[in-house]
């Protein structure tokens, strides 16, 4: 039996959806019950990346990972495991490739290709424990910058290391801060935007859940690089785990004296405050952001003037994201070129790219800047979920593009994946397979940007509304084919004239789902056709008589109740009635029911 | 006006409203300027959105109070104490603008004598407002670098009207904010033209420019360019004539464009004194409540039936287009009193307004520049001294009409009438945004948009009268009773009753004092006590 | 001042620093096309319809709020940005009812003008519209949230010229709508119905109540004048239509309120046309106010006048004159008094 053991439970919103939060109750009750509190410490941890598989508990020093953990399961791995050093297997991981179980969780090849520099922290330390922050050199780079570096010493650092917004639009963080900077002023502001809206991204909570002081410590020396005495934290009201993990953060950065007045004994001040978003996707715009943290409603300005010179209630003002504010004690404690050896030339550091769809190992991945698509789907990824065939990835969230699969191998940073038609965005990669429709896809996209449209601008307000009328008559079967050139036609002026980066960028999964995917859209109106059989209402079922074993699980089942027969008689679907629910497809046991 | 007058040689607005959206301080008095004066109101809200102090005297929580950094709600009729005490404060600090006293002023020392007494808690005692606020105030008015003070009639309607005004003038020149951009003293005038009618000469003692009828040169002048001699003695103002009316010294009225026993205070009184005439002529565009007491009414055009000019608050010269044909049989009121001269042997033979006008600059050096066509769109600002002046900003810069600013020291007095046992309530009288004086009732619109008197009264007194909001009650005076439909609010102090003046169904002023300001004989229209009574 | 010299279409001009491209181009009087955008107000760049073509910048930025810089070349009319500014227009028109012919803002309408220059004839993306209910509960303005274009001047105007901030957006996207909290009448609202909501206004979505049905814009004539109200001496247009007063526009060219106006002046000149008016000389006879001529009438106060200053002096006579009539009225009124007469007794409501 080892020593001075841990077993850090992942308790972010992931696992605890999966039912995490009872199972560190049973744990301790089991760990008392043998005695074992004196040797055994118990964490929750903020997100262990491996959300698909969770709840995941990981126990320390062995650095085991046992996964899909129920509460059944602790008294063995307490008693096998803990106690006595032995495994339990069937908690453990499997290679993808061998289908061995995998004892060290460095060995799994879900973390082995990964290089975790903002997610250091993430699932093994207490995030609600300012002390476990501190003993990994927490608030250490915040020292540094304080006792000996001028402002423009951490600026000319930041810019040396080559770090690039990783909000979405990737611009370079130490030149952003210049600017602000440079602007006089009596007061100015940083924001940390944790607006996190994208369908599938969920990197910035986790960081949040996570890691909160790594967050603060960024802030604060950005703050103390730009001149600033006051910040504050726009978190979407919709991780209240993030609010709470970062309020109680907050509180203790102040009791510890990291936050307040004359820091370090520096003369520095600042204070930060956490601001609950009211639920619009348009918030994580930097200027509809600030509206509404002044009250008003969140809907973006045009710039100029930019948020440098004029920003929250007109003050000069710097916002990066979580991500980005992260990333920075690590570049400060480590240098710059530390920092610039990962990466290409131009897109430096690592990025957290959050892993969906139909993949086998959903969560969340770091990687240095230039991996490839390939390296991160199938090799961290683990492939396409139940065997099928890749089709597409969409990166970038809703305003980012679906690529296919021949360039999989494209390298992913910011100018690469722009070219392609894609941007990194903040990190979402919604893996799709054989069975997604792309003019569906596209539909899907759309419709979420044209609800999210703030209104404001012409183009974007009317102009999704029209493409998705467009692309809904396609999925249905009522398109013509002038209407592709109408669509890419109001694509284009609504990525030309839209006023901020939402509706420039909502046209960008259509535009690449035409350029990548045209063929789907023609044999939908050409043939009458989905090919991945998706759109109902181009789709038939029914059922073959000679198959049929007049079960009538089929017709129980169906909610349309559209399906006759009997215990003579074979099953029929009344065509007129059916809703392409594909249930009954589902329910038979017997392959009778065919789709086409 | 003659507050001003006194105080600086210039009664009138000494800056331009379209400075206000650029000011950095403003010290609101006895004006609820946003619904009185609304577009100068929302220039006034332009300046705070772009991070203008605000400072409100008022004893209602008007809607100016409501953004103001500092609302000193001081009992009604303390107005002289409140100023005396910003300014003892001021003294009291150091904030005193020494160098502009020096060079500027004069009567300096008598001032600080007269302030000594007005310490913060004395000042606090009298009108009711906390001494730190009082210090707040006299901070952000005094330590400004550019501050304007602005005023209506909550600050004239009281029987110590001018005081209220030098009182005013006082503060200003203690700290040096006149003669500046952005920085003055602003009387806010009511109606459209009473700047205009004022410098016209439609007042007892001046001529037009406020040349005085007293000074035998200015006289000499007129005589020569009216070919008549005139009386050297000032006439009646407005109260003497309804009291000379009833004691027959009076016995002819010629009244044009006004209705007095709508507008009076202590309307019983003007009614009383208006039937006692041997003639009553109305000349009027409605069919008021004083026409109808008239002999003979002559019918008026309105302003869309006539050409001439106004000037408005700030000084400006305005031209009032002729847009249709006067209705019915009307003239415009210039024709008519032509027609009259003309039938009593003086011909008065203008062909046009433009003609009048012209002869109004030839005997007015301070609008000897102007002329309708020069007015065009745009207007002009007096003083206009020469036909190519660009017009006056604003007033006093570098130095006072006067010479001198002059400090008139005065001393807090109390209103004439105030609550008291039998009549425990204050009457206070205002305007309301959707109604201007007793004009807008011949509006469907504006009628159906607000249609009668809500009269404003505190939970307190209404919980011990038993009444609740949308009541009607009986409101009674030492003059005159009415009833009127009552407002619960905390708009208003405990003990104090708001009504305006605009209903007909509702008269006010049967209510209000007939009590007036020792020097202009303005009515204390703001003061006065009542009795509220369940119906 | 510092000039930039720029190339707009091919055409050489120079304009000061920090002028916009919009504003450099009006200057050199060439057309750009604009709903968002007015002088009073700060831009918003909202429309879109003013988007240009400058050399070297990504997408068609808008010239409303884009500034000037030296060397800049600018395309208005090029083929990208007439076909960029004709699908904004579609997509308005989309969403637009097209019952112009009983419109009250027909011949006034900017859509309208623009769509005619465009050619848009609104069936390029014929789909849903919206169906609100129209706002009709106040006696001054007529809000027809259906024919709004969420162009946002409205709330600017509410917001920057008034100060008031009423109005504001509500709900998203396609849904997006322009009204009071809520979205309740706007006399259930704490609206003043200052109007200047309705003065700019682009389309038929804010129209005047008072003026709906009494005219088109081309049988109008705008007299300039003053408010006769309050002392602020607020300037607008008296509309007028065969002799009558139709109601009243603000005059972006008012020296001290531009378009701003209150609910006074801007809806209470029906006024005007009240019944209350005398629109004939009245004399008393046997104690009743009857009809007369005007030779009757001003011969008897002008002997009436002379008989009392006969018998009593001319102190025996005063007037009141009129805060509310003009100077030269005035003024000939003191003449009156003084040199015809031979009073000083003239006064007027000169203290409220």
């Amino acid at each position: 039996m080892a020593e001075n053991q841990k077993i850090l439970v992942c308790a972010g919103t992931g696992c605890a959806s999966s039912g995490a939060l009872p199972i560190i109750d049973i744990l301790k009750e089991e760990i008392k019950r043998q005695g074992l509190e004196e040797t055994v410490t118990i964490v929750g941890t903020g997100c262990q990346g491996f959300c698909e598989k969770g709840p995941t508990i990981v126990i320390e020093p062995q650095h085991v990972l046992y996964t899909r953990v129920q509460g059944e399961d602790i008294a063995e791995i307490v008693a096998s495991d803990v106690m006595k050093g032995e495994r339990v297997e069937r908690l453990l991981l499997l290679d993808t490739e061998t289908q061995k179980p995998v004892t060290k969780m460095s060995d799994i090849r879900f973390f082995a290709k990964q290089h975790r520099i903002v997610l250091k922290n993430c699932g093994v330390i207490d995030p609600q424990r300012i002390q476990d922050y501190t003993l990994r050199d927490g608030y250490k780079a915040l020292e540094k910058v304080l006792k000996e570096m001028k402002p423009n010493d951490v600026i000319e650092e930041v810019k040396k290391s080559g770090l690039r917004g990783r909000g979405g639009a990737g611009f370079p963080t130490g030149l952003k801060w210049s600017f602000c900077q440079q602007t006089p002023s009596d007061k100015k502001y940083i924001i940390c935007n944790a607006d996190e809206g994208d369908p599938g991204a969920f990197m910035d909570r986790s960081v949040l859940e996570g890691d909160p002081h790594s967050v603060i410590e960024g802030m604060l020396i950005g703050a103390y690089a730009m001149g600033v005495d006051e910040g504050y934290v726009y978190c979407r009201a919709e991780y209240p785990l993030a609010i709470k993990h970062l309020s109680i953060a907050i509180k203790q950065a102040e009791e510890a004296g990291f936050l307040g007045d004359n820091i370090f004994n520096s003369g520095f001040n600042f204070r930060l405050k956490v601001f609950a978003g009211a639920g619009a996707f348009v918030c994580g715009e930097e200027t509809a952001l600030m509206a509404s943290i002044e009250g008003k409603r969140g809907m973006p300005r045009v710039r100029p003037p930019f948020p440098a010179v004029s920003g929250l209630w007109g003050k000069p003002t710097n916002i990066n994201n979580v991500e980005t504010w992260s990333n920075i004690p690590h570049i400060i404690r480590h240098g710059a070129e530390w920092y610039a050896q990962f990466g290409t030339e131009k897109s430096k550091g690592t990025k957290i790219f959050a892993l969906t769809g139909k993949v086998n190992n959903t969560g969340l991945v770091e990687v240095p800047m230039g991996t490839t698509l390939r390296e991160i789907i199938f090799d961290i990824g683990g492939g396409i979920q139940n065997g099928k065939a890749f089709k597409a990835v969409q990166i970038g969230g809703p305003s980012g593009g679906c690529l296919p699969e021949n360039m999989l191998d494209l390298s992913v940073d910011y100018e690469t994946l722009t070219n392609a038609g894609a941007m990194v965005g903040s990190g979402g990669l919604v893996i799709m397979d054989e069975t997604t429709c792309m003019v569906d896809i596209a539909r899907f996209f759309v419709n979420f940007s044209q609800k999210e449209s703030c209104g404001k601008c012409t183009p974007c307000r009317e102009g999704n509304k029209r493409m998705y009328d467009i692309l809904d008559k396609i999925t249905k079967g009522e398109g013509k084919i002038e209407d592709l050139d109408t669509l890419e036609n109001l694509a284009l002026t609504i990525k030309e004239t839209s006023l901020c980066g939402l509706g420039q960028n909502a046209p960008n999964p259509v535009l690449a789902t035409l350029k990548y995917f045209r063929h789907e859209f023609e044999a939908h109106i050409l043939e009458h056709k989905c090919p991945a059989h998706v759109c109902s209402a181009l789709l038939s079922y029914s059922i073959d008589a000679d198959k049929c074993k007049k079960c009538s699980l089929c017709a129980k089942n169906c909610p349309a109740n559209c399906i006759k027969g009997d215990k003579n008689t074979p099953y029929v679907i009344n065509q007129d009635e059916c809703i392409k629910c594909g249930t009954c497809m589902d329910k038979c046991k017997f392959g009778a029911v065919s789709r086409s | 006006m003659a507050g001003l007058a006194t105080s600086f040689g210039s009664g009138a607005m000494t800056n331009s409203i379209n400075e206000i959206p650029n000011a950095e301080v403003m010290f609101v008095i006895g004006s609820n300027t946003t619904e009185a004066h609304p577009v100068i109101g929302t220039k006034m809200r332009q300046a705070l959105a772009k991070g203008a102090k605000l400072i409100v005297v008022d004893p209602r929580c008007i809607d100016l109070a409501e953004q103001a950094d500092v609302w000193l709600r001081l009992r009604p009729g303390t107005d002289i104490a409140l100023v005396n005490g910003i300014m003892h404060i001021i003294l009291a600090k150091g904030w005193e603008d020494r160098g502009f006293i020096a060079e500027r002023t004069e009567g300096f020392e008598k001032l600080k004598e007269t302030l000594q007494k007005y310490t913060p808690e004395y000042t606090s005692q009298i009108t009711g407002v906390p001494a730190e606020q009082l210090e707040e105030a006299a901070r952000i008015y005094a330590t400004a670098e550019r501050a304007q003070i602005f005023y209506t009639l909550g600050i004239t309607e009281h029987s110590c009207g001018t005081d209220n005004v030098l009182s005013l003038a006082n503060l200003s020149m203690l700290t040096g904010h006149i003669g500046k951009e952005s920085t003055g003293v602003n009387p806010l005038r009511g109606q459209n033209n009473v700047q205009g009618a004022c410098d016209m000469g439609a007042l007892p003692n001046v001529y037009p420019g406020y040349q005085q009828v007293s000074n035998p040169e200015v006289r000499a002048k007129f005589e020569a360019a009216w070919g008549v001699p005139l009386d050297p003695n000032p006439g009646f103002m407005i109260p003497d004539m309804f009291d000379a009316a009833v004691n027959k010294q009076l016995r002819a009225l010629y009244i044009m464009g006004e209705d007095p026993v709508m507008t009076d205070a202590d309307a019983n009184h003007v009614r009383k004194g208006l039937k006692a005439l041997d003639f009553l002529v109305v000349q009027e565009i409605f069919l008021s409540e004083t026409a109808l007491l008239a002999d003979v009414v002559l019918p008026g055009a309105s302003f869309a039936e006539k050409t001439g000019t106004v000037t408005n608050t700030e000084r400006r010269f305005q031209m009032v287009n002729q847009a249709i044909k006067p209705l019915g049989n009307a003239k415009p009121d210039g024709e008519i009193i032509c027609e009259l001269a003309n039938r009593m042997g003086y011909p008065f033979p203008y062909a046009s307004s433009a003609e009048v006008m012209e002869e109004i600059a030839q005997l007015t050096p301070q609008f000897a520049g102007i002329s309708h066509e020069r007015l065009g769109t745009q207007g002009l600002q007096w003083p206009v001294p020469t036909a190519d002046h660009p017009g006056t900003k604003f007033l006093h810069k570098g130095k006072f009409n006067r010479g001198k600013g002059l400090f008139v020291p005065c001393e807090n007095q109390l209103p004439h009438e105030q609550p008291d046992k039998e009549y425990p309530l204050l009457l206070n009288t205002g305007r309301k945004l959707s109604h201007y004086n007793v004009f807008t009732q011949s509006s469907e619109g504006l009628i159906k948009n607000s249609p009668e008197e809500l009269a404003e009264l505190n939970p307190i007194d209404a919980k011990q009268i038993g009444i609740s909001d949308g009541d009607v009650v009986k409101v009674a005076s030492r003059r005159g009773e009415l009833n009127t439909k009552v407002k619960v609010t905390e708009r208003v102090p405990a003990g104090m009753l708001f009504m305006t003046l605009h209903y007909a169904g509702s008269p006010t002023n049967v209510l209000t004092n007939g009590a007036y300001d020792k020097v202009t004989k303005t009515y204390e229209y703001k003061v006065c006590g009542v009795k509220v009574s369940k119906l | 001042m510092e000039w930039f010299t720029i190339t707009i279409d091919g055409r050489e001009v120079s304009v000061p620093k920090g002028t916009t491209v919009l504003e450099a181009c009006r200057m050199n009087n060439i057309p750009v096309p604009t709903l968002c955008h007015d002088p009073e107000l700060t831009p918003s760049g909202a429309c879109r319809l003013c988007v240009v073509q400058i050399e070297g910048m990504r997408n068609l930025p808008p010239s409303c709020v884009t500034q000037v810089a030296q060397g800049m070349k600018i395309e208005t009319q090029n083929p990208k940005v007439r076909a960029a500014r004709k699908t904004i227009l579609e997509l308005l028109v989309a969403n637009h009812p097209l019952d112009c012919m009983t419109c009250e803002k027909m011949g006034n309408c900017s859509l309208a003008e623009y769509a005619y220059e465009y050619g848009v004839k609104g069936d390029v993306f014929a789909g849903e519209k919206r169906d609100l209910p129209v706002d009709n509960a106040n006696p001054f303005i007529i809000r027809d949230p259906n024919k709004c274009i969420l162009c946002g001047k409205c709330i600017k105007a509410c917001t920057e010229i008034q100060g008031k901030s009423r109005l504001d957006f509500s709900f998203r996207g396609f849904n997006t709508q322009v009204g009071p909290a809520y979205n309740i009448p706007l006399n259930e609202s704490d609206c003043d119905f200052c109007g200047s909501c309705v003065s700019v206004c682009p389309v038929g979505a804010l129209t005047e109540k008072q003026m709906a049905g009494k005219g088109r814009p081309w049988e109008v004539t705008k007299v300039q004048t003053t408010c006769p109200f309050c002392g602020v001496g607020c300037n607008f247009d008296l509309n007028v239509k065969d002799g009558q007063v139709i109601g009243v526009t603000s005059n972006p060219q008012a020296p001290v309120n531009g378009k701003a106006l209150c609910v006074k002046g801007r809806f209470g000149m029906d006024m005007i046309y009240s019944s209350r008016r005398v629109t004939t000389p009245l004399i008393r006879k046997d104690g009743v106010l009857v009809p007369a001529e005007w030779d009757e009438a001003l011969d008897l106060v002008a002997s009436k006048f002379r008989e009392i200053k006969d018998a009593y002096g001319p102190n025996a006579l005063a007037a009141l004159s009129s805060a509310h009539c003009t100077n030269e009225e005035n003024y000939l009124m003191q003449k009156f008094m003084r040199a015809v007469i031979g009073t000083n007794n003239v006064d007027h409501c000169a203290r409220t």
